[in-house]
């Protein structure tokens, strides 16, 4: 009797001594399902999901706050992928209109640019290069077409064009599939 | 000829192989054409830099177009003449998109540049600088993938055991490295003495069809006193594929997603050769290649050599003429071409063949997959083709790729013996384009986080150094009046008040003085 609640007593204190000295010594910075989360979001930083920033809506996600249909730029392609991810059921967009938008980037009409920086101080990537009273000019590579600049430029100089498919980024189509073949699959 | 065990690959078909249509005249010479439309992105990697202005005059073999990156090529004026423009204009690509090109109106004078020196003693030269000459040269590979060639022999220190001449030539309808082989043997061996010099292997094999008796005869003749050896293959599609024939003449396997350099083997096409001779020996770039009008809508199948950049159009109308009504215009062969929307398109360095059909077979309504399995049994990459077809399908592109979807070598061969006509080749290139795509958006979006964390990063360190200011003027000026124990505003007033005293004071004295 006396040497079975030993053994249990030290069992039980051996092994809490090794849990509390691995949860110190294997401590994990930041919330690994978020930076998982944020993985997966597409870093437009456009805050169509109203939330400030790809970071913020992967840390809600991570919380239970948020849904994971919010993100318009991702598509249903991300929500799949969230889904898969975070063991919960697919569900339709929450803004099917803004998710079927192409991608874009935005355009500076330059001899309408004032330089009032505005849209530099609104781009979530810093791909708006200029300086005050200077004609501003949009990185485009870097552009990742959220559309925030929009809203502050005074003159209205800012345009979003649709990116064109070249040779090197043109996707073959999915073959037509007849009406059997879809009943079927 | 040696005999040499034959190692036979899995899969593939016997096709008829259409070959003596194009067969039955020899090469015709170069047809300068008034206008040369060359595109810029004719090779796999990234697109030339031009390197000259609307207006220029350039000549024959002048650089017009720089090698960008390492994985490039540089592109050179195939005839002199004036640069019209340089903008985009329909190219022979599948996607049918426009794309860069350089559009040249030709004198007729046809005059050379300077063209850099021979290197007749390329034995005893290094292969380094041999390599940067096919670079300047512009070489590529002809064989399909148009791979930099000065990129592909630099083997990077790994030994290179057996240098692979591909003279399988097994698609149907083409027939342009055949005619290279009977009409230019010598040249052949000589290039692949020098890409053997390049690389180091220790012996060469030419791997060629048995449908292509004149050729091996040729090439016999000019292999004598040499050690290169000429194995002869059945006909089979596709054994001219570069992991296929690897295995047919050697029994090797090149690894999954490996290249046959990890196996000490290299492979080069043997138009790829005659190129390599023609810029060592000759200092000539890259300008003009074999093509194969073939088809039989043309009055005159046959092959021609054409300059880069010539319409397809222009050149048809010229060599061959067109018999009957053209219904489909393919770029490449009937298993591994794709079909062009219009021929007023130029041709590239890549483009083997021209095929104009006159008789289309319907295309059918593909039928649902019954699960046969005949694919399965055809592909030579031994993959699984219904599986990766209902993976591309279902857009389950991880699942593609755990079935090695990048293994295929899009042959063709499942969709040609596929009972329901499913267009399964599309679906594979669909899938595969899909996953380059969102390689591309995740690279995107990786680069975009970098920025947004440096930038709120910026603005925290900005907001920051903006607070320490102020607290330390905060504490400047809470130090300064309990120095002197009063207000600080009563402080500045009684100071200048003072200052005001002792002026008014000061001129008083001046007053009284004067």
């Amino acid at each position: 009797m006396l040497s079975g609640i030993l053994t249990l007593t030290a069992l039980s204190l051996i092994f809490g001594l090794l849990l509390g000295y691995t949860a110190i010594r294997f401590r994990v910075e930041g919330d690994p399902i978020a930076d998982q989360i944020d993985a997966l979001l597409p870093q437009t930083q456009c805050g169509q999901c109203s939330y400030a920033g790809c970071r913020p809506y992967a840390e809600a996600i991570a919380n239970g706050e948020a849904e994971i249909n919010r993100c318009p730029p991702g598509g249903e392609v991300t929500m799949i992928a969230l889904a898969e991810l975070l063991g919960r059921d697919p569900m339709p967009l929450e803004d099917e209109e803004a998710a079927a938008k192409p991608k874009a980037v935005a355009i500076i009409i330059e001899k309408d640019c004032i330089g009032c920086t505005l849209c530099i101080q609104a781009c979530p990537v810093d791909a708006i290069l200029g300086a005050a009273k200077q004609m501003h000019t949009v990185i485009e590579a870097e552009c990742t077409g959220c559309e925030l600049c929009i809203p502050p430029c005074p003159v209205e100089c800012i345009e979003m064009v649709p990116i064109k498919d070249t040779t090197d980024t043109w996707r073959w189509p999915l073959p037509n599939q007849n009406s059997a073949e879809v009943s079927h699959g | 000829m040696a005999n040499v065990s034959i190692h036979d690959f899995h899969g593939g078909l016997i096709l008829d192989d259409h070959k003596a249509l194009s067969t039955q005249h020899p090469i015709a010479p170069v047809y300068l054409p008034k206008t040369l439309v060359v595109p810029l992105q004719q090779h796999i990697g990234q697109i030339a830099d031009p390197c000259v202005k609307v207006g220029d005059h350039v000549l024959k073999g002048q650089l017009i177009a720089k090698a960008s990156e390492y994985v490039s090529a540089n592109i050179h004026a195939p005839s002199s003449g004036t640069i019209t423009a340089i903008d985009e204009q329909p190219i022979a690509h599948p996607s049918g998109l426009n794309a860069l090109c350089i559009s040249i109106t030709c004198d007729g004078n046809d005059k050379w540049t300077n063209l850099p020196d021979s290197i007749l003693d390329w034995e005893s030269t290094e292969p380094q600088l041999i390599r940067d000459r096919l670079r300047q040269s512009g070489i590529v590979g002809l064989g399909g993938a148009v791979f930099p060639t000065a990129v592909k022999t630099n083997t990077q220190n790994k030994p290179v055991n057996t240098l692979i001449l591909n003279a399988s030539e097994c698609e149907p309808y083409i027939t342009c490295d055949d005619m290279l082989m009977r009409t230019d043997p010598e040249k052949i061996v000589t290039g692949a003495k020098i890409l053997q010099h390049i690389v180091g292997a220790k012996k060469i094999l030419i791997g060629i069809e048995e449908n292509k008796p004149q050729a091996i005869e040729a090439l016999n003749h000019a292999i004598n006193n040499t050690d290169i050896e000429i194995i002869v293959v059945p006909n089979k599609y596709p054994s001219g594929g570069e992991k296929q024939l690897i295995h047919l003449l050697t029994g090797i396997e090149v690894p999954s997603q490996g290249l046959p350099l990890d196996v000490g083997i290299l492979c080069q096409n043997v138009g790829t050769c005659v190129a390599v001779a023609e810029a060592v020996l000759e200092g000539k770039p890259f300008i003009d290649r074999i093509v194969t009008l073939t088809g039989d809508a043309l009055a005159k199948p046959q092959n021609v050599r054409a300059l880069i950049g010539t319409s397809i159009h222009e050149l048809i109308e010229h060599h061959s003429g067109f018999a009957k009504a053209c219904q489909r215009t393919l770029m490449g062969g009937p298993m591994m071409g794709f079909s062009l929307p219009d021929i007023d398109r130029p041709i590239a360095k890549g483009s083997n063949c021209v095929l104009s059909l006159h008789e289309v077979e319907p295309t059918q309504e593909p039928q649902p997959c019954i699960r046969c399995g005949e694919c399965v049994k055809v592909c030579p990459a031994l993959l699984l083709p219904q599986q990766l077809y209902w993976y591309a399908k279902s857009h389950n592109f991880d699942q593609a790729q755990d079935h090695h979807l990048f293994d295929c070598i899009e042959c063709g061969c499942c969709a040609h013996v596929c009972p329901s006509k499913i267009p399964l080749v599309q679906y594979y290139r669909f899938a595969k384009t899909e996953i380059w795509a969102s390689e591309r958006e995740k690279q995107q979006s990786d680069l975009a986080r970098r920025r947004h964390e440096f930038r709120d990063a910026r603005l925290a360190r900005l907001e920051a150094e903006r607070k320490a200011r102020l607290r330390k003027k905060k504490e400047v000026l809470e130090n300064k009046p309990k120095a002197k124990g009063d207000d600080p505003k009563k402080a500045a007033i009684e100071a200048a008040m003072k200052r005001v005293a002792a002026k008014k004071a000061a001129q008083a004295a001046e007053e009284k003085s004067s």
